[in-house]
């Protein structure tokens, strides 16, 4: 199937394509901004008119989870109002979309005007493979990746979000694709922030155990759609000698177009 | 040496253990398989969890009233209730009854509560021998060890690192593992302790509201051997472990089954009511119940962590954590390790625990496996919370948090902290990479770090959004 026949299913689907507001996290846009760029090739070639709200800096994560809640508040407050008119906003991170959507009502629980505003826009907030085939509809883009893929799922995709087929069904429709499923896909990659970095002899020996599974799969590739968790992967990968390489979804994707 | 470092330690050494890896690594593999089959056998085990977490929402919501009226009714048939507010209290209490009536030999079944009150030291300091009659608990008494994990305490050691010790202590021929061999050896050494035992302590799996009942779960029938030999019989539970019905037992034994081991409904169930009346057989003439609060008071007040008293202590959540599952259970260095442990201990106990909520990845394995779902890794995350807010961290991580949260109040701070950051990495030579000189150490120590970017995503849409000016602030000038 062509991009063109999935582009004609979209008004049964969900209406025009919308208009999308970026949601680019601090470290994609900081440390991997080829993934926000493969983002916007994918949500352009489905046709979605992409607007990148230049207000935006970060969503607090980093604060919140280190229990700065009050840190967190105030960039949570610049988040809300950087978005708060959008009616899309797509994150290339499931992290962040499970922060803006679960976190938030948490954190802004004690300002009623401003839990009502962080479920507002909670509600619009996508995570990329959810945005394509929750709120488009769409699976087949078109794409061709002649590869062995395993998908790892991140935490906050599988336990917040509660996306687990979404990006496996992206991945199904990608031509010559073969997707492999390994043995503990759910297992931490051992990233969590600032977790990785004080404890980073725990972190090393969980992401080991992602890396042995896929070394043992023999994949060439490893796709999630949360850049730290690929970052962490990757890190522990390119000190060993198995040849697996990381890609996020949307660049995997992104490429999939470039050569069909 | 605090806690914090201590544990910093430990868990470095046990990361680094491939035996000990090899030995929870199968352990544990064999429990998620009985336990997935088990789980099976409930019709829908997501309502079976939602049940029990309504249930013991409801338990703990109104925990004053259910546990007076186990009280009054326990009471009526003779029990005596002791109300300990913390441990040194629940520790005299028990001496006190212990001396009252003399008692030398004590039998003790498995009881975290015990071990959170270090109640065997006291007893032993004390004068009076105390046996572990549940077998693991027996195996690591004998290794002069707190337990490993609170379901399986031995789950650290192999069939031939117990065969090991048997042979050193019990005098089994040094080749003996056969597991039947080596369970008759201990059992023989149990049985004389049981028979000449004057005083029997366990623990409670719940306490039951409205029947005022004391229920018990075992595997071995070591409590129900401690709880009808000796004349007198102490029971050590925590507040906590309310239930309000009689017939909420009829989906906590097998919700706790499940979660524990996998098994449909565990060996043995009993359900004590006071001690012996005229005419009954056995059971003790004295039953004493010492109800521990130490703590759980302090939490059972704050409605948002209030859930970690739903904990019914099955251990799924240490079995699934993947930090368990890498530092092992002595690691932590408390009653409680795991998940619920790192949420628990430092509510319990206090701000020297406060690292294990941040020994964690966050990633929830541990509330999925929960069998009365409580969300253990946002409740991690509540205590992250409180202790920043009582400035009890780090200084250099609280002037990161300010420095990040500062940088990013301004779009363009932002932008030119990170220019400046990028810049600056860029210039890293590889060859202080991972090493002390590195300021990325503390990542490039354990993996390698990306090359920085030369531009950020933000300058990369604005010059391919706006036209080419000669003199733009849009372009961000490669570095
Ligand atoms: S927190 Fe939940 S999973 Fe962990 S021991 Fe308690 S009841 Fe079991």
């Amino acid at each position: 199937m062509s991009l063109e026949s999935s582009q004609e299913r979209w008004p049964a689907a969900a209406g025009a394509p919308p208009e999308v507001a970026l949601f680019i996290p601090c470290f994609v846009d900081q440390v991997t901004p080829e993934i926000g760029r493969d983002l916007v090739t994918v949500l352009e070639r489905l046709g979605c008119r992409l607007r990148f709200p230049p207000d935006q800096t970060c969503c607090g994560q980093p604060a919140f989870n280190a229990g700065y809640r009050q840190e967190a508040r105030a960039l949570m407050r610049r988040f809300l109002d950087t978005f708060g008119n959008s009616e899309a906003i797509v994150c290339p991170s499931g992290s962040c979309t499970a922060m803006v959507r679960g976190f938030y009502p948490e954190l802004a629980q004690s300002d009623p005007a401003l839990a009502a505003a962080a479920r507002r826009v909670g509600e619009r907030v996508y995570e990329f493979s959810e945005f394509l085939v929750r709120r488009l509809g769409i699976t087949e883009l078109g794409a061709a990746f002649p590869h062995r893929v395993a998908v790892h799922d991140g935490c906050h995709m599988l336990r917040e979000l509660h996306l687990k087929d979404e990006p496996r069904q992206l991945l199904r429709r990608v031509r010559g694709l073969e997707l492999v499923e390994i043995d503990d896909a759910e297992r931490c990659c051992g990233f969590g922030g600032s977790f990785s970095v004080n404890y980073g002899m725990i972190s090393e020996a969980m992401a080991a155990r992602k890396a042995d599974a896929l070394e043992a799969a023999e994949v060439d590739y490893v796709t999630a759609c949360d850049p730290s968790c690929l970052l962490q992967i990757a890190g522990v990968l390119a000190r060993r000698p198995g040849r697996v390489r990381t890609l996020h979804l949307a660049s995997l994707l992104a490429r999939g177009l470039a050569s069909a | 040496m605090n806690a914090a470092r201590q544990f910093r330690h430990a868990a470095r050494a046990a990361a680094q253990d491939a035996e000990i890896a090899g030995i929870l690594r199968f352990n544990i593999a064999t429990y998620d398989a009985a336990v997935a089959l088990g789980r099976g056998r409930f019709l829908d085990w997501r309502e079976a969890r939602r049940r029990a977490e309504a249930i013991k929402r409801d338990a703990i919501a109104q925990l004053d009233r259910y546990l007076e009226e186990f009280e009054r009714r326990i009471i009526a048939r003779g029990a005596a209730v002791h109300w300990a507010p913390d441990a040194a209290a629940a520790r005299e209490i028990i001496l006190e009854i212990a001396r009252r009536h003399n008692v030398r030999r004590v039998v003790k079944s498995k009881s975290m509560v015990s071990e959170e009150i270090h109640l065997r030291e006291a007893l032993e300091q004390a004068g009076m021998a105390t046996l572990e009659t549940d077998l693991g608990e027996y195996i690591v008494q004998l290794r002069n060890e707190p337990p490993y994990h609170i379901v399986t305490p031995a789950m650290h050691l192999r069939r031939e690192h117990i065969a090991g010790l048997f042979h050193q202590k019990l005098g089994t021929p040094a080749d003996e593992t056969s597991p039947e061999a080596l369970v008759r050896a201990a059992r023989r050494e149990m049985r004389q302790r049981f028979v000449a035992a004057d005083l029997g302590i366990t623990g409670a799996n719940f306490l039951i509201a409205d029947h005022g009942l004391v229920a018990i779960t075992e595997n071995e029938g070591n409590a129900r051997l401690c709880a009808s030999l000796p004349p007198v019989q102490v029971v050590l539970t925590g507040i906590e472990k309310l239930l309000p019905r009689l017939a909420d037992l009829a989906l906590f034994w097998p919700l706790l089954a499940t979660a524990g081991t996998g098994q449909p409904i565990t060996c043995y169930n009993s359900l004590l009511g006071g001690p012996r009346r005229g005419g009954e057989p056995d059971g003790p003439r004295e039953l004493h119940i010492v109800l521990l609060d130490n703590g759980r008071s302090r939490v059972l007040a704050d409605a948002a962590q209030r859930e970690l008293l739903h904990c019914i202590r099955c251990g799924a959540c240490l079995n699934a954590c993947p930090v368990f599952q890498t530092i092992g259970g002595h690691a932590y260095a408390t009653t409680y390790p795991g998940p619920i442990g790192a949420a628990l201990t430092p509510l319990l106990r206090g701000p020297a625990y406060d690292h294990l909520a941040y020994a964690t990845s966050l990633c929830g394995a541990c509330a999925e496996a929960c069998p009365v779902g409580i969300e253990i890794h946002h409740q991690l995350l509540r205590d992250r919370a409180q202790a920043a807010a009582a400035r009890r961290r780090p200084w250099s991580e609280r002037l990161e948090i300010r420095a990040l949260a500062w940088a990013a109040a301004k779009p363009r701070r932002f932008e030119r902290a990170g220019r400046l950051a990028r810049r600056l990495l860029r210039l890293r030579p590889q060859a202080i990479d991972g090493t002390r000189l590195d300021p990325l150490r503390p990542w490039t120590r354990y993996r390698q770090a990306p090359e920085p970017p030369p531009q950020s995503f933000r300058a990369w849409w604005r010059q391919r959004n706006s036209p080419p000016a000669p003199n733009s602030m849009a372009a961000e000038p490669p570095s």
